[in-house]
């Protein structure tokens, strides 16, 4: 297997309080990673600071085996190579879908409209969409807004995808069309980070659970081990808490 | 409808035998009203407002430049770029205060002072462009900025994501939701230059208005002035019908669906 991510030591603080306290988590390819914590434990911070969109204020992170945490990495280079995708999917309102879609690709790969628009059909096709390619997102359903988000961020065939509470905007009926889409861009191998608080989708589709408390990782483990027998107390006290 | 016509019709009566009953009304009517004088004056008039129109194009176009970058230095962050904001924020507060008149004056003679009298003549229609664009401008970056403010953070946020530079995602991103959330008050700023351009007239350019104050002085009468107000108003009209016709649009297009932001 090979490494995609690897965290090693990442301390963040936003003045007074530390959001991370020495986080360490090594990412293969093709494996799902979900985060799991209650609100204020870390996640989406974890997430940013991968992303290079928060200052490290100590550790180190790899991506592909190249240092990005050091002052001479180039922000928008990274970014270009992870796909990102947000709770409030963030779509760009004066941009038709297929705009939306493959904006990267023209803009950041620089390939030409042509192509960059065949592949984004072709994504937008699959995920059913095809027929709103020319519409404007607030003519989408949020779970439609949230799926073109996606295939957005997938269309440049990133290395790594982060998924930031994707489904937590949504209204329940349309979590299950979101979720199913990244079911499948886990068949295809797919490289997922993603903080959730879909316990039963973490525990059908991860290959591992972390479990965040505090700024730290307090348990990690195959879905079984982390839901089906948690070793630490703060586990499962969270756990109870979520699963009722 | 009916009622609205009436009540309409009978105000317009009013005022208007309100008006004709004032003692001195035959001789204004005389003195500012004067059919033969606003035939006789017409032609040079129209000609002095065709100066106003190509100074209205080049200070909207001038405007519109300059505004956008004094807007986007005032949205720089971090600490190297300070001299830059400072510049540009001192430069909006200096031009909102002073008064156009004023600006058209320091500019007007000011520029061709510095020059000195060997070097090349400048149009005082340039200079008076100048002088709007230093001014409006000031006014249109507010606008602007205020426009680029109101464009969500995560939409910044998205768009860095994807791998697009600082500039491309001002270019691309920003701007244009901004530029569409001020369009209206960019308009009404604009409608408010396309009168002040006949103040370029106090700088000897013979524009609508200097020729209607030349055909005033040569016919002892005030028509011209009417007549080259008429003008403006003309111009102004469909310029503000268009603009409610937008706003409109725009509003009635935000109900129909929520942008995310």
């Amino acid at each position: 297997m090979t490494e995609v991510l690897r965290l090693e030591n990442i301390w963040k603080s936003y003045g007074e309080t530390d959001v991370l306290r020495g986080i360490d988590l090594a990412v293969d390819s093709h494996e799902v990673v979900a985060l799991i914590g209650a609100s204020g434990s870390g996640k989406s911070t974890l997430l940013r600071t991968v992303n290079l969109l928060e200052r490290l204020d100590d550790g180190q992170i790899w991506l592909a085996g190249t240092d990005i945490s050091t002052p001479s990495t180039k922000p928008d280079t990274v970014r270009a190579r992870i796909g990102v995708v947000f709770q409030h999917y963030n779509l760009f309102p004066h941009l038709s879908v297929l705009d939306n879609v493959t904006l990267a690709s023209r803009r950041v790969l620089r390939m030409p409209r042509a192509q960059a628009e065949a592949r984004g059909l072709e994504l937008l096709d699959r995920i059913g969409l095809a027929d709103h390619a020319r519409a404007f997102p607030d003519r989408l359903s949020g779970g439609q807004q949230q799926r073109a988000a996606i295939v957005r961020a997938v269309a440049t065939n990133p290395e790594l995808l982060l998924l930031d509470e994707i489904t937590s905007a949504l209204d329940p009926e349309l979590v299950t069309e979101v979720l199913d889409l990244v079911r499948e861009l886990k068949a295809e191998g797919t490289t997922i980070v993603m903080a959730t608080h879909e316990m039963a989708f973490a525990r059908d589709v991860a290959d591992r659970v972390v479990f965040l408390d505090q700024g730290l990782i307090a348990e990690q483990g195959t879905p079984a081990e982390v839901f089906g027998a948690p070793r630490e107390a703060r586990t499962r006290e969270f756990l109870s808490r979520f699963l009722g | 409808m009916i009622i609205s016509l009436v009540s309409t019709v009978a105000l317009a009566v009013v005022a208007w035998l309100t008006i004709i009953n004032t003692p001195g009304w035959a001789r204004v009517q005389q003195g500012f009203f004067n059919p033969e004088v606003a035939v006789a004056a017409l032609p040079r008039i129209a000609e002095g407002f065709l100066l106003n129109l190509r100074v209205l194009l080049f200070a909207v176009v001038g405007v519109l430049v300059l505004s956008l970058i004094i807007a986007a230095i005032r949205t720089l962050r971090g600490p190297v770029f300070f001299p830059l904001r400072a510049l540009a924020s001192g430069y909006t507060d200096l031009f909102r205060g002073m008064p156009l008149i004023i600006t058209l004056y320091l500019v007007g003679f000011g520029v061709p002072g510095l020059i000195g009298s060997g070097g090349p003549r400048i149009p005082s229609e340039v200079l008076g462009t100048i002088a709007l664009v230093l001014t409006y401008s000031a006014y249109v970056s507010e606008v602007f900025r205020a426009g680029i403010e109101a464009v969500h953070p995560s939409q910044v946020v998205a768009a860095r994501s994807l791998g697009l530079t600082h500039g491309q995602s001002m270019r691309l991103i920003v701007l244009p939701q901004a530029v569409r959330k001020v369009t209206p008050a960019l308009m009404n700023d604009f409608i408010a230059m396309q009168k002040d351009v006949g103040l370029i007239s106090v700088l000897g350019a013979v524009d609508a208005v200097r020729a209607a104050q030349i055909e005033t002085s040569h016919f002892f009468n005030y028509t011209p002035y009417v007549v080259a107000g008429l003008f403006f108003v003309l111009l102004a009209i469909p310029m503000i019908r268009f603009t409610d016709w937008y706003t409109a649009r725009l509003r009635s297009r935000e109900q129909i669906g929520g942008i995310v932001s």
